[in-house]
């Protein structure tokens, strides 16, 4: 990093650190901000009767989560609103001119306006700065609970518009979370939040370790390993009804569920047969078909997005490295051959490349793998990087790091260019995993 | 006793360590505290009942608990990624398999744990190898399989929080909880 960008960076921390206040999420650029899409976001008016509930500031509110969203995916540089010449409310009155000399390519107003059933109606457009006209626009009913989604869904729309590629800010994310209690014992929970770390929930709590949540790819249920029994248990649980169902537990290791694509089957871990090997488990037959057969240890399988192929990592060869099997049995190769550890492997959405832990001196850092021509792309920067998760359009990465001894999840665009801390709250947080899509957060515009 | 005791304190800290940060469940606790009270923290309460049982020179509790017996050690420690058992515990580990052979009533749990570095699954699978590789010299010694109970933990319950080897060495390690 240059001294420049170290300044620029310094800067950009500075501005959000007055802009947002106690948000909890703090922005790094790592590489400087190059071929960033320059935008203003305007902070929607409020356009209804009288002061909004509480004299809260939703437009404004709103405007910044948008911002927000945009800044940390990388692929924009977002003006803060301090540099604003003018608010305008609508393309009644936008001056574009205003914008041009900002060096705006692109600029989004709105409105916030209540719905008379308690809510709010939200709009908002999108302009192309230099052509002078609206890109697109939006205009929806949403609740004060529902805010934020709503602005991740505007961001969605923004960033679909503007780079091609659908948006994954209004998706979510699942991790663990163990602190201490009162009486200084242990507590271990599963958590559900918004993908920027906002509305965390609890999903699950033990005083036993939790492990290795893995979202159905209908984003609606998560497979983990639980401790509860004081035997390692893979369980499935209904995220938003919290029913859940015991669905492995051998004995020995019950470990690494990861979903088919299709959703109905899991790879998993089991040692049941001596040492631990990847199976496949039918979730609705039960049946059980066992894919690997070595007395090295073979676990943390991950599907291939088209469902052909299971990746793992395997000390087979002396030291931990990922290697594929096809999905319905076959032949075994290996996968990665740079660095002496390469392990817990997970495709992209597109399945041309994978995301892994690999150690480079004695750090452990978050890398991508190129699957065409074998090129490995390190992205982290910490000592005890692991369990990265790709963003479902590709374009983020999120993983666990350690920061001051406390575990902490971070998240970097997949060029590196982007680096991002999540400050969630209190206790060690790990192992995050980025939901799919899901028809839920799909609303029509 | 009083050098006894002192001769112990590295391992009663540790004890403390072990109880204090390792979030582990009651029953555990139970056990990892019962030495200390016996260790004769100065000035407890328990401490007295101690010493009278010192005076008559004989160990008269079970000999898990006596710290004059190899058993007394619950906890050994493993090197970074590896799983057979250290030269320097091997002797732990066949005092532990003897006392199993000579009380086939008795079963024990063999804890496997591994510390922060590298996968979380991967590190499962590291401590199963650490525990199965204590199971097998226990049944050397002529324990019954069917006395002993295997569970990984992986880096899911440190003994001692940081990152660094300090931490990592007291985390890499098996745990015989009777």
């Amino acid at each position: 990093m240059t001294m420049m960008n170290r300044f620029l960076s310094l800067i950009l921390l500075l501005c959000w650190a007055l802009q947002a206040g106690a948000a909890p999420l703090t922005i790094e650029i790592t590489e400087g901000a190059e071929g960033a899409l320059p935008i203003a976001v305007v902070p929607f008016a409020w356009a209804g009767p009288g002061t909004a509930p509480g004299g809260a500031d939703v437009g404004g509110a709103i405007a910044e989560i948008v911002r927000n969203d945009l800044q940390r995916s990388g692929r924009f540089s977002a003006l803060p609103v301090k540099d604003m010449l003018a608010r305008p409310q609508s393309d009644a009155d936008v001056e574009f001119r205003d914008w041009k000399v900002l060096g705006m390519d692109n600029l989004v107003v709105g409105q916030v306006r209540p719905n008379g059933q308690g809510g709010y109606l939200v709009s908002f457009q999108l302009f192309d700065v230099f052509k002078g006209e609206q890109l697109t626009g939006y205009n929806g009913p949403t609740t004060s609970r529902d805010l934020r989604s709503t602005a991740h869904y505007i961001a969605d729309i923004i960033y679909e518009k503007l780079t091609g590629q659908p948006g994954a800010f209004d998706t979510r994310i699942a991790y663990v979370v163990s602190s201490n209690k009162a009486d200084g014992s242990q507590e271990v929970s599963l958590k559900v939040a918004d993908a920027d770390g906002f509305n965390p929930q609890t999903i699950v709590t033990s005083s036993e370790p939790l492990m290795s949540p893995a979202w159905a790819p209908d984003g609606r249920r998560l497979a983990y390993v639980s401790f509860e029994q004081k035997k390692a248990s893979i369980y499935i649980q209904e995220v938003f009804t919290g029913r859940r169902q015991k669905v492995a537990s051998f004995k020995g290791i019950n470990g690494a569920p990861a979903w088919s694509p299709d959703g109905r089957k899991l790879a998993l871990t089991l040692s049941r047969d001596g040492n631990p090997e990847i199976y496949v488990l039918n979730i609705n037959t039960n049946a059980l078909t066992r894919l690997t057969n070595h007395y090295a240890i073979d676990t943390e399988p991950a599907w291939s997005p088209d469902g052909r192929f299971i990746i793992f990592t395997s000390d087979r060869g002396g030291r931990p490295q990922i290697y594929r099997v096809p999905a319905f049995g076959g032949k075994v190769n290996r996968v990665t051959f740079e660095g002496d550890y390469n392990a817990r492997a997970s495709y992209a959405p597109d399945g041309a490349s994978v995301a892994l832990v690999t150690r480079q001196g004695g750090d452990f850092r978050v890398a991508v793998l190129n699957l065409a021509n074998s090129a490995l792309q390190v992205l982290s920067e910490g000592r005890l990087d692991e369990s990265p998760s790709f963003a479902p359009n590709g374009s983020m990465i999120i993983y666990a790091t350690k920061i001051n001894g406390k575990g902490e999840l971070a998240a970097v665009s997949v060029d590196g260019r982007i680096r991002q801390r999540l400050a969630l709250q209190e206790g060690d947080v790990r192992e995050p995993v980025w939901s799919p899509y899901t028809k839920t957060n799909r609303r029509n515009p | 006793m009083k050098l006894r005791a002192l001769k112990f304190a590295p391992l009663l800290a540790l004890a403390l360590l072990l109880a204090g940060c390792a979030g582990t469940t009651d029953t555990r606790q139970a056990q990892d505290g019962a030495p200390i009270t016996e260790g004769g923290q100065d000035g407890a309460a328990d401490g007295a009942q101690t010493s009278g049982a010192q005076e008559g020179g004989t160990w008269s509790g079970s000999p898990l608990e006596n710290p004059d017996s190899l058993l007394y050690t619950k906890t050994i420690y493993f090197d970074y990624d590896v799983d057979e058992v250290r030269a320097d515990y091997r002797d732990v580990v066949a005092a532990h398999g003897d006392y199993l052979a000579a009380n086939p009533a008795v079963t024990v749990t063999i804890e496997g744990h591994a510390d922060e570095r590298g996968s979380r699954e991967y590190n499962i699978a590291l401590g199963e190898r650490r525990a199965n590789g204590v199971k097998r010299l226990l049944m050397a010694q002529g324990a019954a399989e069917s006395q002993i109970i295997t569970i990984s933990y992986g880096e899911e319950r440190p003994a001692a929080m940081g990152s660094g080897e300090t931490s990592w060495e007291l985390n890499r390690r098996g745990e015989f909880v009777y």
